[in-house]
C-alpha cells in the first residue's frame, strides 16, 4: 500500500513529482474562466443598480453608456412614493412569517406520525401525499380559485396564507425523512419513561428536528416570496400586494421609456433580499444542497 | 395549533383483532391519525377537491356567472385543435428541450470546477443570486437589458454586422431570449446541489483510479460523472417539470408575444381562465399540462436505467 494510514489524501496527491506545478496552472485558469462566469451571472444587478442611477437624458443617449454621469438618486424616492413598497414589504414578510410557522408545526408533526407512528391506512395515505406531488399547482389553479371566492377569501391574504400552510405534501415528506434520520432510541426512550406522543414529539423530537427545520423554513420562505401566479389571480387590492406583485405592477404602469425608474424599483425590491442571503449563505446553500430540489 | 387534535374521551370497544394490544399502543395510533390531521385535512380541501373541480370543469361550459353546461370532451376537441394553445404546447416544450440541457450542463461543469478549488464561497453567491431574486424582478432587469435600444443590442450591433436586435419584439429571437433568462435565473440552485453532489464522491475511488492511472477526463467521465448521475437525473427531472410550468418570466418579459412566440402552457390558462373567463376550457387545459408532465417524467423514468448509475450497496 501507497497510502499511509492517517494520511491525508491530498498530501498523496500533491507528493507526486509534476503534480505541484500543474495544480496552480489549472487553478489559474479555472478561477480566470469563473470569474468571467460570476460577472455573467452579476452583471444584470450590477447594471440595474447603475441604470437606477442615471437621469432620463441618459438613458435616450446614443451610445449607452455604462456608468451613470452624473449620477443622480432621484429614481428612488419616486419608485418609492409611486407605489407603497414598505407596505409590500410587511405584506410579504408577515405572509412569509405565518406560512412558515404553519408549515413547520404541520409538517413536522404529519413527518413524524407517518415515520414513528404507524396507524391504519398511514401508508396508503402517505403513498397518496406522495401521488399529490405529482401535481402541479397550476392545474388546480381555476378551481382553487373558485373555491377561494366560496370562501369569501379572494383579495384576502388568507387564500394565500391557509392552504400555503395546511397543504404542503413535500414539507411532509422532508420531514418525514428527518424524522427517520433521528436514531429510534430517542423517542422509544422518552415514551418507556412514560411520555405520551404529544410530549414525546414536542419536547424529544421536534428539538432534534432543528436542523430539518430550517432546512425546511428557508426552502418555503423563498418559494412564499417568489410566488407570483397564485397571489396574481387572487388579490387585487394595491394595498394587499406582495414585493413581487407590486413590482409587476410597477413595471405595467412605468416600464415605457424611464426604465431608470423601474430599476430603482427593482433594486428595492431584490437588494434587500440578496443582503439577506449574503449574510444566511451558508445555511442558505446548505439547506438547497440537502433538500432544495424538491422545493421548486 | 393543537385545536384540532381531539382529545382521546371514552375509547370505544376495541375491534376484535386489536383485542389484547396495549392500551398505549392503541391510543398511540389514534394520535398517528390526529398528528396528520391538519395536512389530510388542508390536501383534502386545497389540492383534492381543486383536483377533482379541474377534473369535472373540463366537461363543463361555464364562465361563472351563466349557467353551468355538460358539454363532453368538446373542450378538449376545443383546446387540442386551437392554435393558440397548439403554440403554447410547443413553446413550452422547446423551452423545456432547450434549458434543461444546456442548464444541466453548465451546471455540471462550473460544479466540476468549483470543486477544484479551496475558495468557492464567493463563486457560489454570485451563482445563487439569482435564484433567490423572485422571477418577477428577474424578468423586469432582464427585459430592459434586452430592449432594442438597450445595452445588450448594442454591443451586439456595435461588433457584429447587423442592425441592433429586437429581441424581445422578434418572433424569432424572443423565444431564445426567455431560455436564456431561464437558464441563467436557474443555474446556481444546481450547481449547488451537483456540488454537494460531487463533494460526496468518496475520496478512495478516485484515489483508486488516479492510481490506477486514469487522467482529469477520464476521472470526469469515468468516476465522477457516474457516481453524480443519479442526482443529475433527479435534477434533471425537476427541471422539465417546472420548465412545463414556466409563466412568471413569459407574463413580465413579453406576455406571451410577439404573435404568440412565448406563449407557454400555463400563461393559455390564465389567458383562458381569467382573462376570458372560461373556465371549462382552461380546465381542459390544465388536465392536458398534467398529462403531458405525467407523460414526459415517466419517459424519464423510462430511460434512465440506461444513463444512470446507481452503487449497489
Amino acid at each position: 500500500m501507497l497510502i499511509a494510514k492517517g494520511m491525508p489524501m491530498s498530501a498523496v496527491v500533491f507528493a507526486a513529482p509534476g503534480n505541484r506545478r500543474r495544480v496552480p496552472a489549472t487553478t489559474v485558469v479555472l478561477h480566470t474562466l469563473l470569474i468571467v462566469g460570476g460577472l455573467a451571472m452579476v452583471f444584470p444587478f450590477i447594471w440595474m443598480i447603475l441604470t437606477s442611477l442615471k437621469t432620463l437624458p441618459q438613458l435616450l443617449s446614443e451610445p449607452l453608456s455604462l456608468l451613470p454621469d452624473p449620477l443622480t438618486g432621484e429614481n428612488y424616492p419616486e419608485a418609492l412614493s409611486a407605489m407603497p413598497f414598505g407596505r409590500a414589504y410587511l405584506n410579504s414578510v408577515y405572509i412569509a412569517g405565518l406560512i412558515i410557522a404553519g408549515t413547520l408545526v404541520t409538517a413536522s408533526m404529519a413527518g413524524y406520525a407517518f415515520a414513528r407512528i404507524p396507524f391504519r391506512g398511514s401508508k396508503a395515505l402517505f403513498i397518496g401525499f406522495l401521488a399529490t406531488q405529482m401535481i402541479p399547482k397550476q392545474v388546480t389553479l381555476v378551481p382553487f380559485y373558485l373555491l377561494m371566492s366560496r370562501l369569501g377569501w379572494v383579495d384576502s391574504h388568507l387564500a394565500l396564507i391557509v392552504p400555503a400552510m395546511l397543504a404542503n405534501p413535500f414539507a411532509v415528506f422532508l420531514m418525514r425523512q428527518f424524522v427517520l434520520s433521528l436514531p429510534k432510541e430517542l423517542d422509544e426512550a422518552a415514551t418507556c419513561d412514560g411520555a405520551g406522543p404529544v410530549r414525546t414529539f414536542f419536547a424529544v423530537v421536534l428539538p432534534n428536528l432543528r436542523p430539518g427545520l430550517s432546512a425546511l423554513a428557508i426552502i418555503v420562505a423563498l418559494d412564499t416570496w417568489n410566488n407570483f401566479l397564485f397571489p396574481l389571480v387572487l388579490l387585487n387590492s394595491t394595498e394587499l400586494f406582495t414585493v413581487p406583485l407590486l413590482l409587476a405592477g410597477f413595471e405595467g404602469q412605468h416600464g415605457g421609456v424611464n426604465y431608470g425608474l423601474v430599476m430603482a424599483a427593482s433594486a428595492v425590491s431584490t437588494v434587500p433580499v440578496l443582503i439577506l442571503f449574503v449574510i444566511a449563505q451558508k445555511r442558505i446553500l446548505n439547506s438547497m444542497a440537502t433538500s432544495g430540489l424538491g422545493g421548486r | 395549533m393543537t385545536a384540532s387534535i381531539p382529545a382521546p374521551t371514552a375509547r370505544p370497544a376495541a375491534p376484535r383483532e386489536l383485542r389484547g394490544e396495549p392500551t398505549w399502543r392503541r391510543r398511540r395510533r389514534r394520535w398517528g391519525l390526529a398528528f396528520v390531521g391538519p395536512q389530510v385535512l388542508g390536501m383534502t380541501i386545497f389540492v383534492a377537491l381543486p383536483f377533482a373541480g379541474s377534473m369535472l370543469l373540463a366537461f363543463a361550459d361555464w364562465n361563472g356567472l351563466t349557467e353551468l353546461s355538460w358539454v363532453g370532451f368538446d373542450n378538449f376537441r376545443d383546446q387540442l385543435t386551437s392554435p393558440k394553445f397548439g403554440r403554447s404546447i410547443l413553446n413550452t416544450l422547446l423551452i423545456a428541450l432547450i434549458t434543461v440541457p444546456i442548464g444541466l450542463g453548465l451546471a455540471v461543469t462550473i460544479a466540476v470546477a468549483l470543486e477544484k478549488l479551496k475558495v468557492r464561497t464567493l463563486y457560489l453567491l454570485l451563482f445563487f443570486a439569482p435564484v433567490v431574486t423572485s422571477q418577477v424582478a428577474v424578468a423586469t432587469i432582464w427585459q430592459q437589458l434586452f430592449r432594442a435600444d438597450g445595452i445588450v443590442s448594442g454591443w451586439i450591433a456595435r461588433v457584429l454586422p447587423i442592425d441592433p436586435p429586437n429581441w424581445l419584439g422578434d418572433p424569432r429571437l424572443a423565444l431564445i431570449a426567455v431560455c436564456i433568462v431561464t437558464v441563467w435565473a436557474s443555474l446556481g440552485l444546481n450547481v449547488v446541489i451537483f456540488l454537494a453532489g460531487l463533494q460526496n464522491v468518496p475520496p478512495t475511488v478516485v484515489e483508486a483510479a488516479r492510481i490506477d492511472g486514469a487522467g482529469p477526463l477520464a476521472l470526469f467521465w469515468r468516476i465522477r460523472l457516474p457516481l453524480l448521475s443519479p442526482i443529475m437525473f433527479f435534477s434533471s427531472v425537476i427541471a422539465f417539470i417546472s420548465s412545463l410550468q414556466t409563466f412568471d418570466l413569459v407574463f413580465i418579459l413579453t406576455d406571451g408575444g410577439p404573435q404568440d412566440a412565448t406563449r407557454t402552457i400555463v400563461l393559455h390558462i390564465y389567458d383562458v381562465g381569467f382573462g376570458r373567463f372560461q373556465f371549462g376550457l382552461a380546465s381542459a387545459a390544465s388536465i392536458i399540462l398534467l398529462g403531458i408532465t405525467l407523460v414526459i417524467t415517466a419517459a424519464q423514468f423510462g430511460v434512465q436505467k440506461y444513463f444512470v448509475h446507481y452503487e449497489e450497496d
